[in-house]
């Protein structure tokens, strides 16, 4: 879709230009909807682009680059943000040599998420610089300046998008020329990485000092613009609200926050003077008006009822005329479904069958939450499974723990279930545990990226590859057995019923690839054959 | 001819946002046809915005997707109550959508379509376009263009034939409301 210069892009679309065009040397992340597309299309445009087991290591392998002196990338959806926090809150003291840009996609209204938590508290919470587009043009403009203000104060800078800039298409005028990734070369500098006591107590300091810097720099910055209006109603926004409210009230003059943390309260303070009513229109959590009425500025919110779900045209509207009367249901569309042909179908069968109380993950398999089977007590985060199953073990009265069943998929367990596989050797319960690890070779509920257990990289080429059961194995689980559950076999059956009987830590590795991806997986695998044999086939086209 | 076609785009970027919600369940293209619509506008010289929910699409879940288009385009989402059009995919999907509709917004559905003279059942989404388009001021060699562009070269016989089917349909069959 490109007329002359103009490009209709997806907010993940035009992130991922931006870092191609700004010579990005690395993104990593881990996938998530809805940042997905992000690395996807990274990796189309030429881009070094990897996926990581999970998103703490994807921003540890992202911090390394930049501390090589890179431009580099780490994307992830919110609650990925929440494992890689432990890395985010130091490297915020450590800075970097080069560019480091996190990009957290929020999913308010939780299209496609466990919760509708609200990211840019990271940035308050970390003490990083945030950038938050209202469109994909603003994508692709924000990710070249949060890669320049991270250049230029040495600081990790926070992108955060949400699920309709980062899936919803718009016009985008690219710059067109790509620069030329930086030199790298590593100076040691064992004050300002090596975050021990001594050398951190510093550190916070001259972080906090930073934020000051760019605290005075933003006031006059361009990233926030005012839209000229008439003085009766001013309104105070960000990100995709601004979009909303535009349209809500176009008689409005509006103070439009693209750089959000630190806040230019000497601008917000101007405007909210000039203008006779003000009011702050922002989806998810009261931050802006919060962090704005601290600082002594008068400015009205939203009523408490609009912090839950998304917003749009008619909620702003209700917001500006302070409407709090029950808005209508949305009605309900048809939910999704585990797919007829799934081999999970057979799994969860069973686990029926047993009367098992099923401590469940995140991923297509959650699904098996809804009817017919109504099969999966709870679910938490990624790799809960393993560690709730165990507590419910330890402290359930026999007749019930013994029906403790964990279970989680292939990519989440690579992602976060191996440390609670660690904890099950370690803590065994008395009467023992059942895993049942769900491996179709691939993360599906995302779109079908690859993750280390498949054995092929974001490209899907091959690549080295963790094997499950030897893992569980090395971690001393002494019964592990892989099924390939299969409509009329009652292997599955037989091998659940033993593993809940034997009072042993059992592994039960499901084994079946996704029958959405049949074909391609063929094609992976032939390729790869092609590569061991050399050059004797023709290439895959 | 160039400067009647740049007049025309100076024209269409002062226009009021058309707006249209498509429809349907996973796997039926309610993205290919969005796209579609999205591509015909830009290429006229329309601001284009489009937003979708696409998440549990492969798992047979609604899927809906809005598209605006007109002089400026601010929120990606039609609100609702006020969609021009709303095309449907699938005929159980049409009343949990009704409500985006503006009073006189028109339903576009399958039932407009005679499915025996389609040359493939999976392109009823391009025949729906074909029926959107005798609605719409781009001319029908401009849907063709951008019906090419979204499907290999093989299937744009076939894909003609389903869209003029849907285009030359509307007249006896669209329902107003």
């Amino acid at each position: 879709m490109d007329d002359g210069n103009k490009l209709l892009l997806s907010g993940d679309e035009a992130i991922a230009l931006a870092g191609w065009h700004a010579g990005v040397a690395l993104g990593a992340g881990y996938p998530g909807t809805p940042s997905t597309e992000i690395l996807e299309n990274f990796s189309k445009l030429g881009g070094r682009a990897q996926w990581s087991p999970n998103e703490k290591v994807a921003l540890e392998v992202a911090i390394g680059a930049a501390f090589g002196g890179a431009r580099a990338m780490a994307t992830m959806k919110h609650v990925g943000l929440n494992v890689a926090s432990d890395p985010l809150f130091t490297v915020a003291y450590t800075g970097v040599a080069g560019a480091l840009v996190i990009v957290s996609a929020d999913d308010p209204g939780m299209h496609s998420s466990q919760n509708e938590q609200d990211n840019r508290h990271y940035a308050v919470a970390a003490g990083v610089p945030m950038l938050e587009p209202s469109d994909s043009q603003e994508a692709y403009d924000f990710m070249l300046a949060a890669i320049e203000i991270s250049e230029r104060w040495k600081i990790p800078v926070l992108l955060r998008a949400t699920t309709r800039v980062c899936h919803s298409s718009t016009v985008v005028r690219p710059r067109g020329q790509r620069d030329t990734p930086k030199a790298t070369n590593f100076v040691r500098d064992l004050k300002a990485r090596v975050m021990v006591p001594g050398h951190a107590r510093p550190a916070h300091r001259r972080l906090r000092q930073k934020l000051s810097e760019i605290s005075a720099w933003n006031e006059d910055c361009a990233l926030n613009r005012v839209v000229p209006g008439g003085k009766s109603l001013g309104i105070i926004t960000s990100g995709i609200s601004f979009m909303h409210a535009r349209e809500a009230a176009p008689e409005a003059r509006v103070l439009k926050l693209g750089f959000t943390h630190p806040l230019p309260l000497r601008k917000i303070a101007e405007f909210a003077a000039g203008v006779e009513r003000c009011v702050v229109i922002e989806e998810g959590d009261p931050y802006l008006v919060e962090a704005i009425r601290a600082a002594g500025i008068s400015v009205s919110g939203k009523p408490e009822m609009y912090r839950f779900g998304e917003l749009d045209v008619t909620r702003v509207r209700r917001i500006l005329r302070a409407d709090t009367s029950p808005e209508p249901a949305p009605p309900p569309g048809k939910p999704p479904q585990l797919c007829e042909a799934c081999s999970y179908r057979i799994v969860f069968d069973s686990l029926r069958r047993h009367n098992c109380i099923v401590a469940g993950d995140i991923g297509c398999y959650t699904l098996g939450v809804l009817q017919p089977f109504e099969a999966i007590d709870s679910c938490v985060c990624m790799g809960a499974s393993l560690g709730v199953g165990l507590g419910l073990r330890h402290v359930l009265p026999p007749d019930q723990a013994c029906r403790v069943v964990s279970v989680i998929g292939d990519s989440t367990f690579v992602h976060s279930g191996i440390s609670g596989l660690i904890e099950m050797a370690y803590n065994p319960p008395p009467d023992g545990h059942v895993v049942i690890i769900l491996d179709n070779s691939t993360t599906a509920m995302t779109g079908h990226q690859e993750h280390p257990g498949t054995g092929r990289n974001l490209k899907h080429e091959p690549t080295g590859k963790v094997v499950i059961e030897d893992l569980a194995r090395s971690c001393g689980i002494r019964r592990v057995q892989v099924i390939e559950p299969r409509v009329g076999s009652d292997a599955f059956e037989q091998a659940l019923t033993e593993a809940l009987k034997s009072r042993e830590l059992a592994v039960i590795i499901a084994r079946r690839p996704c029958i959405l991806i049949a074909k391609e997986l063929k094609e992976y695998e032939k390729r790869r054959q092609c590569q061991e044999i050399g050059e004797l086939c023709a290439p895959a086209v | 001819m160039k400067n009647a076609a740049n007049a025309r785009k100076s024209e269409n970027s002062a226009r009021p946002p058309c707006n249209i919600v498509v429809a349907g369940l996973g796997g039926q293209g309610v993205l290919t046809a969005t796209d579609i619509i999205a591509d015909v506008a830009l290429r006229a010289g329309f601001d284009v915005k489009k937003s979708e929910i696409k998440g549990m699409s492969q798992r047979g879940g609604s899927v809906t997707c809005d598209i605006r288009f007109g002089g400026q385009i601010h929120s990606p989402m039609v609100p609702a109550g006020e969609a021009d059009f709303l095309l449907v995919l699938e005929p159980t999907q049409l009343e949990p959508n009704r409500h985006v509709l503006r009073a006189g917004g028109v339903t576009i559905e399958p039932s407009v379509i005679d499915a025996d003279k389609l040359p493939q059942k999976k392109m009823l989404n391009v025949a729906l376009l074909g029926a959107l388009s005798a609605h719409l001021s781009m001319a029908e060699q401009e849907w063709l263009d951008s019906v090419g562009s979204a499907f290999a070269p093989k299937f744009f016989e076939e894909n003609r034939q389903a869209f003029l089917l849907g285009r030359a349909s509307h007249n006896k069959n669209v329902h107003e409301r």
